[in-house]
């Protein structure tokens, strides 16, 4: 028998629930898909009631390659892989031993599933599963029915078109379709958090933007590429990133030079906050995102929180903030970050840590030592400034 | 670019090279012998015809040299791809050849971790494992290593001289030991940081095993030899092939071996080691004078350690500033074998220092070819570093009274 012809069919996840946006969401997914599959020869995405029927472009493309990169894509709740055949039972019966052999052979009991879309087609789907399970119990006589809770299901599908052949079903990357839900900018060190934090934020439809810190010479060029690293892994589920790097030593400096000590990692926070900020109005995101955790250093206490989160003006998302380190440890692993997290370089958060950080620190005292920043000899503004301007863009795309 | 950096970098002419525990600039004389090997004798060395007799023979002279230079007979090196190969397959084996006659290892916690990696794993195959601690200074105390070698100890793991301090291990002391308690003990020395700038005589060190490495000596990456004591029958690692005796097979990497014959005639040359040895000490001297002068430096190597290696504290820039602050300057030094976020190496670790001075250790390691001048430039950039990086100026009195009255 030659070779069946594969296609890989998509269940939404939430989709369904989304009433009048239903339509926008569908079309960013099949985008989407697109996008993911287009390094395995790109593929065709059609609807037809929720499920999206991807073929492949290039007749030669291995099919599982392009199921691992829709694996990745938000807004699928499970996928699995078909069989096209012709429309009639001589093909199909044959067709589906051949195709479903494995899973067959491996399994105890089964049943068929009969979907007629096509309501032309001769037999009525009792009457297809009738005799397929004949057919099927004939080829492999170990096997049982078993309607409730089957370990292979069988599902034949009758289309207007062609008929389908369906594989187990995988699950999907869950969550919703990225970019449905606009653009947030998320604030990236290179730890363990932020990437995951990212990839959380992404698996809720947001696409992303983010910005790093970099201060040479007490942080490297080795740091900046692990950041580049981390984000490339992320964007194999989020699509592409626009990463802004921002010169920071400067304004780091000046807060070592002209704040108290334990007040510093606070105070640069806050700075970095109103930079990231400035960077998200400009790349049309509604937020930031940060992976911080409460209580998981002194700079990430509730009342430090207050502090860095008084710096800004719009929302910040810190998907990870009621996560044990464990449980995001458990995610990094999972997107492919936490090897490249552990790598030991310097970055802008560890530069200038203090001995004694304050961990319940108060508003008004940081806000009185950041007034050292702002007089006649030291304007912090305008470093902020310069640091805005000589911030390099890039886009950051999955390898 | 971001500003700060067009700021900071400026582009030195020439380039000031610190790191020669790293690995060193090969030779003229390696090179040659390395492109050769690839241009015209490229045979492989088993092959049985001309082509092959002509690396063989190659193969061979490179051995003499690396021979001659541990002052050993020929047949007892075996070529590997470096240091860290000979040190695996020189602790493996020897568990695995005393593995029913005890269970002790013996070495100290400043070894390179491609032995302490090794003698980590067979801890967790089930053998004991004494780890030595180092004093201050880094020397590991001869009584401690007399005390830990008992009758049952079945290898003893040393370096001659430590990669990140300089300073010199009592091998003799252990050898001695290893004799007199632990008569089946095999007695491992690596001398990868001593080759080429001490004499090695292996027969005087007294060792059964000792690993060299062609890089550290002006030769290329990629090759490395075991010296093993003649008589001595370790199992190899790997299997696959009759080169090296069956002991490490693989085809020979012939021209990173030719390129270490090739640095190995000057490596071991006893009159030039003795040259390099004054002319390195002289800078170090240097170095030592010119650091300490400079406020708040402290010095972690031993006064009577190997020259080539001074090991010191800025106890306020950490290391990885001072390395990229360095590095922008072309002055390349290294911050310990593995310098990390917030993780001083284990060597450091080992040391007990003070926080700030272990985050802040740099190594600089010479070689004959620097000079008084770049020692100067070196002393002159750490200061400039300290003055512009340190990581937390001492708060000014005044000011730090303002933020406690708010």
């Amino acid at each position: 028998m030659n070779k069946l012809k594969e296609i890989i069919l998509v269940k939404n996840g939430e989709l369904a629930l989304k009433g009048l946006n239903r339509r926008n969401f569908e079309e960013t997914l099949a985008k989407n898909i697109q996008k993911a599959a287009a390094p395995c020869g790109g593929v065709n995405v059609w609807r037809a009631q929720s499920t999206m029927y991807v073929t492949p472009l290039d007749s030669g493309a291995d099919i599982e390659d392009i199921v691992s990169c829709i694996s990745r894509v938000f807004g699928i709740a499970a996928l699995s892989r078909a069989a096209e055949v012709e429309k009639s039972m001589d093909v199909i019966l044959p067709s589906a031993c051949t195709y479903l052999k494995d899973d067959l052979e491996n399994a105890r009991t089964f049943k068929v599933n009969a979907k007629r879309a096509d309501k032309k087609f001769p037999l009525k789907s009792p009457e297809i599963c009738a005799m397929a399970g004949e057919y099927i119990l004939k080829q492999f006589p170990h096997l049982t029915v078993d309607v409730y809770s089957p370990d292979v299901t069988v599902t034949i599908e009758i289309r207007d078109t062609a008929a389908y052949l369906h594989k187990q079903p995988i699950r999907g990357a869950g969550g919703l379709p990225v970019g449905t839900g606009g653009r947030a900018c998320v604030m990236i060190s290179g730890g363990i958090d932020s990437p995951v934090a990212s990839w959380m934020m992404a698996k809720r439809g947001l696409a992303l933007s983010a910005v790093n810190f970099a201060s040479p010479p007490y942080t490297s060029r080795r740091a900046e590429d692990k950041v580049r690293d981390l984000l490339r892994k992320v964007a194999r589920w989020s699509g592409e990133i626009r990463l802004h790097i921002v010169p920071f030593t400067e304004i780091q400096e000046a807060i070592r030079d002209n704040c108290p000590e334990d007040m510093l990692t606070l105070i640069m926070r806050r700075y970095m906050i109103k930079i990231a900020q400035a960077i998200a109005c400009e790349d049309g995101a509604q937020a930031l995102v940060s992976g911080e955790s409460v209580g998981q250093v002194a700079s990430q206490t509730l009342g430090a929180l207050v502090c860095t989160d008084a710096a800004a003006n719009m929302p910040i998302l810190r998907p990870v903030i009621g996560m044990d380190k464990e449980e995001i440890v458990e995610i990094a692993r999972r997107i492919d970050t936490f090897e490249i997290s552990i790598l030991p370089f310097e970055d802008c958060c560890t530069v200038f840590t203090p001995k004694h950080p304050k961990t319940k620190p108060s508003l008004d005292k940081i806000l009185l030592a950041e007034t050292a920043l702002e007089n006649e000899r030291i304007c912090v503004a305008d470093m902020i400034e310069r640091a805005l301007v000589n911030t390099a863009v890039e886009i950051i795309r999955s390898e | 670019m971001p500003c700060n950096e067009s700021k900071r970098c400026f582009v030195l002419q020439k380039e000031i090279y610190l790191d020669n525990s790293a690995t060193t600039r090969p030779s003229a004389q390696a090179i040659q012998a390395a492109v050769e090997m690839m241009e015209s004798r490229w045979g492989n060395p088993s092959s049985t015809h001309a082509k092959g007799d002509e690396a063989a023979a190659a193969l061979h002279e490179a051995r003499c040299h690396v021979a001659s230079a541990l002052s050993a007979a020929t047949e007892e090196i075996v070529f590997t791809s470096g240091g860290t190969e000979a040190n695996n397959i020189a602790v493996f084996g020897a568990a695995a050849k005393n593995a029913k006659v005890g269970r002790r290892i013996v070495t100290t916690a400043i070894e390179h971790s491609s032995v302490l990696d090794s003698v980590a794993e067979l801890e967790r195959r089930g053998f004991e494992v004494i780890r030595l601690q180092p004093d201050r200074s880094g020397h590991i105390p001869s009584a401690a290593i007399r005390e830990a070698i008992t009758s049952d100890t079945i290898l003893v793991a040393m370096m001659l001289v430590n990669n990140e301090l300089g300073s010199i291990l009592p091998m003799e002391e252990a050898v001695r030991a290893a004799r007199n308690h632990a008569p089946r003990a095999i007695v491992h020395c690596d001398c990868v940081q001593a080759f080429g700038k001490l004499p090695v005589n292996v027969t005087r060190l007294g060792a059964d095993t000792v690993t060299v490495s062609a890089h550290k000596i002006h030769a290329v990456k990629g090759a490395g030899a075991l010296w093993k004591r003649k008589g001595l029958h370790l199992p190899p690692l790997t299997y696959g092939g009759h080169q090296e005796n069956s002991f490490r097979p693989g085809t020979e990497a012939a021209p990173l071996i030719a390129a270490f014959g090739a640095a190995a005639i000057a490596a071991g040359d006893r009159a030039k080691m003795a040259a390099r040895y004054e002319k390195v000490k002289a800078l170090w001297e240097e170095a030592r004078r010119r650091l300490v002068d400079i406020d708040g430096i402290v010095i972690n190597s031993p006064d009577d350690g190997l020259p080539y290696i001074l090991n010191f504290s800025t106890c306020c820039v950490k290391a990885e500033t001072m390395l990229n602050h360095l590095s922008e300057r072309g002055i390349f030094v290294s911050g310990g074998s593995a310098c990390a976020k917030g993780e001083p190496s284990h060597v450091i670790k080992a040391l007990g220092l003070p926080r700030d001075a272990a985050d802040s250790a740099i190594r600089v390691s010479f070689c004959a070819d620097n000079t008084a001048e770049e020692v100067r430039l070196l002393a002159e950039t750490v200061a400039e570093g300290i003055r512009t990086l340190a990581h937390f100026q001492k708060p000014k009195p005044k000011k730090r009274e303002n933020a406690e009255k708010i």
